[in-house]
């Protein structure tokens, strides 16, 4: 599932373009290293195929419903890790820019949340070492199976966990956990099944391509480091949020255990309180819901919106301001261009 | 989810706007780029019960729209497809946030509702913001703004390459679900075993093309090194354009045109 | 002007499922000439001209351009002299604009600005293909893509071609431009066709492959009249040396 821009707050929509951006980077620095120049034109062609292939479906066993490749073990398992996690990225480029899947804020938490985790762990922790390197059908296919779903599971957790994380839905965190992880857990297995009956079948007409050897593995230095990484902050992340949510003061609470104080006060001279007025203002960090408002939050809620009827006159005003500025903007164009035929 | 074959039509039609001209096309794509994203942070900071203040920013759709010349109804028909999703999600604000925050007449507006309609609004200008981005750029423009901007080349190059073999793979694709289907009756056949078969040929052949592609490259001195043909150079008139709407936009957000033209019309009253 | 000379000796190629496609070819092209190599499908055609340029490395046998052995070492400076024009346009245009196409292989060959541009322009000029320059590859039609991928090529201005079908899936219009074009070349010329008719009208030699072996090589005319060793390589003679059906029907009756 693709996060939405609406459901993104900028802090974590930012933040996890800052993560998926190194590791573009140093992908793509690996593919440029490795000297194997034949992988960029097959990275696209395959990122091609990811979407010609979605537009075959199939019937999902017992239940007569329809469904389709999602590709991202697949790609993997075909060009391993770093080419792998490049083209799913420009998947989902794709999409967001044309499709309007997703959007151009919650690109990275999208990036990172179905890339990463079919790249760099459910492929080289799961697939790999279940499939080994001669496998049997049963071998491969349950290897695939349980890749696929772990690699959902997780990307399903990232999803729940930046949009609790950026505050901008009220739905708690483990409801909406509630929510995803089931319907998930189905997905995966029949992106598993499918993966699987795709690879026996390049097994069977060309084993040379499942090789893996087509793309350079991650470094073995880097691969216990970023998995370490990835778990901490997993797991801090779900400590969090899980003291987040049984705490009515929501995510601040938690963060106020964590950091010893309870607020974090700048210094008020100067620049500072310049740029705290500015940050005030721009409120990067919209506050933190989950079960209940607190007292405080409702204040603020609560003149927030006090003006906001005015606010709310007030923006239908500009609202039509804009569309006058831009029928004026077409009419005048339409006058100087003659008729135009898009209406 | 819409149909693939429906997205990739979307896709052609996109391109073909691009291809018009107007003022607003021939800006610089990393102008649009950069635009865009003050635009799309500027929306998202906004908390999450500050709905009016997201009214303003529909000058920056509105009159991109106008300016180039884009066909108003088919970029709204296709916002609009994302709204479902985002309903879904935000369909809980309301039904678990229900402090009563604001009174109009007799109804009662709960803080759920206000941030409901404030993630609906948001979607709307997102969305809108990046379809627009594209009907005025144009992927390959698009792409290399991204890769002038700093993104590294190889990502862009093979981007390029799924831009341009992302129609030919799926008319093939076509080809082989209706050769499939005028051979299946009554949902037999189109099962997994199949559709394992098929995915499979196709990503051979594929991957064959890639093959012969890499091949055609090599016979015209690829040697390795992507070469962007040279891009248009950033004038006066993207400077300009990026100025303008960066700081219009901050200002939008800083001082919230919304609130201080309610309070002219309203006279302060609250 | 040796260096159009295309010289191929003993040439074998077994791919890696241990298929042997190319068993033992010889052949010699001297500067200027057009010579068709015909064949049933799986002779071995296209791996010999993949060969050509050293898209392909021969297993065994050599491979001579002019004065230069085709090795792994001269295969940059052998891709400059032999320009090859595959038989799907669309593996061949992958670049976003017909002009960032036609400007690949200029651009990898080192030229910029005001050159490259003029090189453009020339090759594009050169197959009447201009007015498609800012055109993306996918709005083409079949016959305007063949034309820009001989463009593509032209650009680099190679003095060996080498097409695979040029002429194939083209309507009569497209294809009567396209053998229009390569009449027109001074180039040194090799064409794999199934296309006989054209081969029959532009290429005064011929080389027929069989099972991975030359079968015949020799004048087109010559070769166009042994109905048997046509038959015996699954061939048969061009429909323009067959006779007229209409008239033929009305001669027996």
């Amino acid at each position: 599932m693709h996060m939405a821009d609406a459901l993104v707050s900028p802090v974590v929509g930012g933040t996890m373009w800052a993560v998926s951006a190194v590791l573009i980077a140093r992908c793509s620095s690996r593919i440029k290293n490795s000297g194997n120049d034949r992988l960029v034109p097959l990275m696209g062609v395959l990122g091609a195929f990811i979407f010609a292939a979605q537009m075959i479906n199939f019937t999902i066993p017992l239940t007569g419903s329809s469904g389709h490749l999602g590709g991202g073990l697949l790609l993997a398992v075909l060009l391993g890790p770093s080419a792998a996690f490049l083209t799913i990225a420009s998947v989902l480029v794709v999409q967001a820019l044309f499709f309007a899947d997703g959007g151009l804020l919650a690109l990275g938490c999208n990036i990172f949340n179905l890339g990463f985790f079919p790249a760099f762990v459910a492929y080289p922790l799961l697939y790999k070492p279940l499939a080994g390197s001669s496998p049997t059908r049963g071998r491969l296919t349950a290897a695939a199976v349980i890749a696929a779903v772990v690699g959902l599971q997780l990307g399903a957790f990232g999803v729940v966990f930046e949009t609790t994380l950026s505050g901008v839905s009220s739905l708690s965190f483990s409801s909406f956990l509630l929510l995803m992880q089931p319907i998930h857990l189905a997905i995966g297995v029949v992106e598993g099944l499918v993966t699987a009956a795709v690879l026996l079948f390049v097994h069977r007409a060309r084993p040379e391509l499942l090789d893996g050897a087509v793309s350079p593995q991650l470094s073995r230095s880097l691969k216990p480091v970023m998995v370490t990484f990835l778990l901490a902050a997993l797991l801090t992340g779900a400590l969090l949020s899980w003291f987040a949510s049984e705490q009515p003061d929501g995510l601040e609470w938690s963060i106020a255990k964590v950091s010893g104080s309870k607020e974090l006060r700048g210094p008020e001279a100067g620049l500072h309180s310049g740029f705290a007025a500015v940050q005030e203002k721009i409120a990067l960090l919209p506050d933190y819901a989950f079960r209940k408002q607190n007292e405080g939050q409702m204040v603020q809620a609560g003149t927030q919106l006090g003006t906001s009827l005015s606010g709310i006159v007030g923006g239908t005003a500009t609202l039509l301001l804009a569309l006058c500025a831009g029928f004026l903007a077409s009419r005048k164009k339409s006058a100087l261009k003659g008729s135009d035929a898009f209406r | 989810m819409r149909s693939v074959e429906g997205a990739l039509l979307d896709f052609r039609q996109l391109e073909r706007l691009a291809e018009r001209d107007s003022p607003l096309h021939h800006v610089d794509a990393r102008a649009k780029i950069l635009a865009t994203l003050v635009f799309i942070i500027c929306v998202i900071s906004l908390g999450r019960y500050q709905l009016a203040a997201l009214f303003p920013f529909f000058i920056f759709p509105v009159v991109l729209i106008a300016g180039g010349g884009l066909p108003v109804r088919y970029l709204v028909s296709k916002i609009l497809l994302v709204i479902p999703f985002v309903l879904v999600v935000g369909i809980f604000n309301p039904l678990l946030d229900r402090e009563i925050v604001a009174i109009a007449g007799p109804v009662q507006i709960s803080g759920g509702w206000i941030s409901f309609f404030s993630i609906v609004l948001r979607s709307l200008l997102t969305v809108a913001s990046a379809l627009i981005l594209v009907s005025l750029t144009g992927f390959p423009a698009l792409c290399r703004g991204l890769a002038q901007l700093g993104l590294p080349k190889v990502f862009v190059a093979q981007l390029l390459f799924l831009y341009r073999y992302l129609f030919v793979l799926a008319e093939e694709a076509a080809r082989l679900k209706l050769a499939r289907d005028q051979r299946c009756f009554g949902g037999k056949g189109t099962g997994l075993a199949s559709f394992g078969t098929m995915i499979g040929h196709l990503l051979l052949r594929s991957w064959e093309r890639a093959e012969r592609v890499y091949r055609s490259m090599l016979s015209r001195g690829f040697a390795g090194e992507f070469h962007c043909p040279s891009g248009s150079s950033f004038g006066v008139g993207d400077t300009l354009f990026l100025l303008g709407w960066g700081l219009l936009l901050l200002a939008i957000r800083l001082y919230d045109p919304a609130r201080l033209l309610g309070l002219l019309l309203t006279g302060g009253v609250q | 002007m040796s260096h159009h000379i295309v010289e191929v000796g003993e040439l074998q190629h077994q791919y890696a499922d241990g298929t042997c496609a190319v068993t033992s070819i010889s052949f010699r092209i001297t500067h200027g000439e057009a010579v068709a190599i015909i064949g049933a499908n799986g002779a071995g055609k296209s791996t010999l001209l993949l060969h050509l340029n050293g898209a392909l490395a021969a297993t065994a046998g050599t491979i001579r351009i002019g004065d230069t052995l085709l090795t792994p070492a001269t295969v940059p400076q052998i891709r400059r002299t032999v320009g090859m024009v595959f038989q799907n346009p669309d593996d061949q245009l992958f670049m976003s604009t017909v002009a960032e196409d036609v400007a690949f292989g200029p651009l990898n060959m080192g030229l910029s600005g005001a050159e490259l541009e003029a090189r453009v322009v020339a090759a594009l000029t050169q197959v009447d293909a201009l007015y498609l320059r800012h055109k993306a590859p996918y709005h083409l039609s079949g016959g305007e893509k063949k034309r820009v991928a001989i463009a593509t090529v032209l650009a680099m201005s190679p003095d060996i071609l080498v097409m695979d079908e040029p002429t194939g899936g083209l309507d009569p219009y497209a294809r009567r431009q396209v053998m229009e074009l390569l009449s027109g070349f001074q180039h040194t010329r090799i064409v794999a066709s199934h296309d006989l008719d054209m081969v029959l009208e532009l290429f005064p030699r011929t080389i027929i492959l069989c099972q991975g072996k030359v079968a015949a090589d020799g004048p087109t005319t010559t070769i166009f009249r042994d109905r048997e060793l046509l038959a015996r390589c699954r061939l048969e003679q061009p429909l323009a040396m067959q006779g007229c059906p209409v008239c033929r029907e009305g001669a027996k009756q």
